[in-house]
């Protein structure tokens, strides 16, 4: 049964896959400088470590946001998030934004059992869905500056420029799939940490991992298989959509955003910030369709291309509809896991509001309690 | 592995765009030298040099479809590949034009008047000229992108010295007392060494605009 409820971690998993990895490397299979299946292969080997590896530092915000505690509850959270952005991705064929499916179905799992949605990691995170595009935008024009800059004074042959931006293109995107997984592996498998149906050890030969890691390695595995059945499509769009790019354009647009990805991913990189008593990014799960977006304008700004305002306006109308749409989803199936099924969505009593026991004088009572018991149906 | 495999490839397309601008570039030469050599009435000469441009043509045509074929099966440049590959193909023009101007000589034999010898070589020598600074812009626009104009430039130098040297030349034909026949003849061979810095020109109003495409 356990493995069931999983079963849309996966979904959500394998939508990610197809959808934000084909950001890291639309640009560069849609400028055709790196085959399909080159970058199929080093995106998911690169995605699985980084979420095995590195990604339990966003984990914990989202765990904070909104500790769903059942798996049922879990499965319906996650579904919600990957069914949001599946529909959305059907609907107008640009990548929307998984973070933030998972963030509003958390916030719909909130709204349903009426725990208190944690307001710091909420802003935190609503933040970093304005910072992130304005960071990787800002990165990528200064970077796009200099390298235009630098550019004359460095006489390489055509074809060297080519061969070494294709590596580039490789070796960025292999980091940006690092940064990638070890983000948004959160979004994927977060809501199943406290729930993982994976024993505390599991042993490969020498290697032992955890059940953290077990869960972090299958949410891996399912963004690999997202890559490779449904991403190529994105990729091509991706590459030309917003504004025609030159391959080097390419490159910097994905070093920007795998360099943000990582600033929000790195728990090594806070504490460094920290200790030395700098400012430091919270470590939230940030969608790579964001900083792919944000760094693309910035160096359309940079350089006064013409961007296509109605594709700008539908991945605009993506981001502002997702998490609606996902809380929404996550509100429905929470209602129908509850009441058709009979299934837990959640272990704890629900948050008393002060006015409870006013039930009958107060006319907000009914208002003020949970959803999960006003939606209650007696079957 | 991968990526040495590509830089060992990538260093092999850049020789081979080397040696077919070489072979361009040796290959107007030889053309001055053949019309030199014809207008001295040096046949020894003018057959060799006459051998040796329809080598280098055949071996430009050679390289030429070798690194399309290249471009293409290896997706190489895929941004600039179809400007690299007008490029290639309107610089073989160049070669090719000069190849059969020289063997034209060889065929209908002009009878160049020896006063009008100098002023002949004079148009070879602009239209060479222009081919020497064009092959430079093409090398250029591989390795060094800022040079390009500088050397365009003097393509259309020599390309406006060709048409004005050639208008001077075929005033001089048609005041002559010599028959319809012969001028026209001759005014034919004007043409056709003039014919060379117009393609220079063409490959250079390309280049122009593929250098600004080029920039990031």
């Amino acid at each position: 049964m356990s493995w069931l409820f999983l079963s849309s971690g996966l979904f959500l998993g394998w939508s990610l896959g197809a959808n934000d990895a084909a950001n890291l490397f639309g640009t560069a299979v849609g400028t055709k400088m790196v085959r399909f299946a080159t970058a199929a292969f080093v995106a998911s080997a690169f995605v699985v470590l980084g979420a095995v590896a590195g990604g339990a530092g966003a984990a914990g915000t989202l765990g904070r946001l909104g500790a769903v505690d059942t798996l049922p509850a879990a499965f319906a959270v996650a579904l919600a998030a990957g069914l949001s952005v599946f529909l959305l991705l059907k609907k107008i064929g640009l990548p929307v934004s998984t973070s933030q499916t998972i963030v509003g179905a958390i916030v719909g799992w909130n709204v349903f059992t009426g725990r208190p949605t944690d307001t710091k990691a909420l802003m935190q995170i609503l933040s970093s869905w304005i910072i992130c595009p304005l960071l990787s935008g800002l990165v990528a024009a200064l970077l796009f500056l200099a390298v235009r800059a630098a550019f004359p004074h460095f006489k390489f042959h055509l074809l060297k420029v080519d061969a070494w931006t294709r590596a580039g293109l490789l070796g960025v995107g292999a980091f940006a799939a690092y940064s990638l997984g070890a983000n948004n592996i959160a979004n994927v498998m977060g809501v199943f940490v406290r729930v993982s149906p994976f024993p505390e050890s599991t042993s490969f030969g020498p290697l032992r991992a955890t059940s953290v890691e077990m869960l972090f390695l299958l949410g891996g595995l399912s963004i690999a298989t997202g890559i490779y059945t449904y991403s190529h499509r994105i990729m091509l769009r991706m590459g030309s959509a917003l504004t025609a790019l030159s391959p080097i354009a390419a490159l910097i647009v994905v070093l920007s955003a795998a360099t943000v990805l990582f600033l929000f991913a790195s728990p090594d990189l806070e504490h460094l910030l920290r200790s030395h008593h700098l400012p430091a990014l919270p470590l939230v799960p940030v969608s790579s369709s964001q900083a792919i977006v944000g760094a693309i304008l910035g160096i359309s700004l940079v350089r006064r291309s013409p961007v296509s305002p109605r594709t700008l306006g539908e991945i605009l109308l993506g981001w502002a509809a997702a998490p609606l749409l996902a809380m929404v989803l996550s509100l429905l199936g929470l209602f129908v896991l509850q009441n058709v099924f009979r299934l837990p969505v959640t272990s704890g009593p629900p948050r008393q509001p002060a006015t409870a026991d006013a039930g009958g004088g107060c006319p907000f009572a009914a208002a003020a309690r949970p959803l999960n018991q006003r939606l209650s149906i007696g079957l | 592995m991968a990526m040495s495999l590509l830089f060992r490839r990538t260093k092999a397309l850049e020789a081979q765009i080397d040696e077919l601008l070489n072979a361009i570039s040796e290959g107007t030469l030889v053309f001055q030298q053949g019309v030199a050599d014809y207008l001295q009435k040096d046949e020894e000469r003018f057959q060799q040099h006459l051998k040796a441009i329809a080598t280098f043509e055949s071996r430009a045509d050679a390289l030429r479809r070798e690194i399309e074929t290249r471009l293409y099966r290896e997706s190489l440049i895929p941004d600039h590949r179809g400007d690299v590959l007008g490029l290639l193909e309107n610089i073989d023009n160049v070669i090719d034009e000069a190849k059969k101007t020289l063997n034209q000589f060889a065929v209908e034999r002009p009878d160049v008047p020896d006063d009008l010898s100098s002023d002949f070589l004079e148009l070879a020598k602009a239209g060479t000229d222009a081919s020497q600074h064009l092959v430079s812009a093409v090398r250029a626009f591989f390795r060094d992108i800022t040079a390009v104009p500088d050397h365009i430039h003097k393509v259309y130098f020599y390309e406006k010295e060709a048409d004005r040297l050639a208008d001077r030349l075929k005033r001089n034909i048609f005041t002559r007392d010599i028959d319809l026949a012969h001028k026209i003849h001759l005014r034919y061979f004007c043409l056709h060494v003039e014919t060379l810095s117009d393609r220079a020109e063409e490959v250079a109003d390309r280049l122009a605009i593929y250098t600004i495409k080029r920039t990031l």
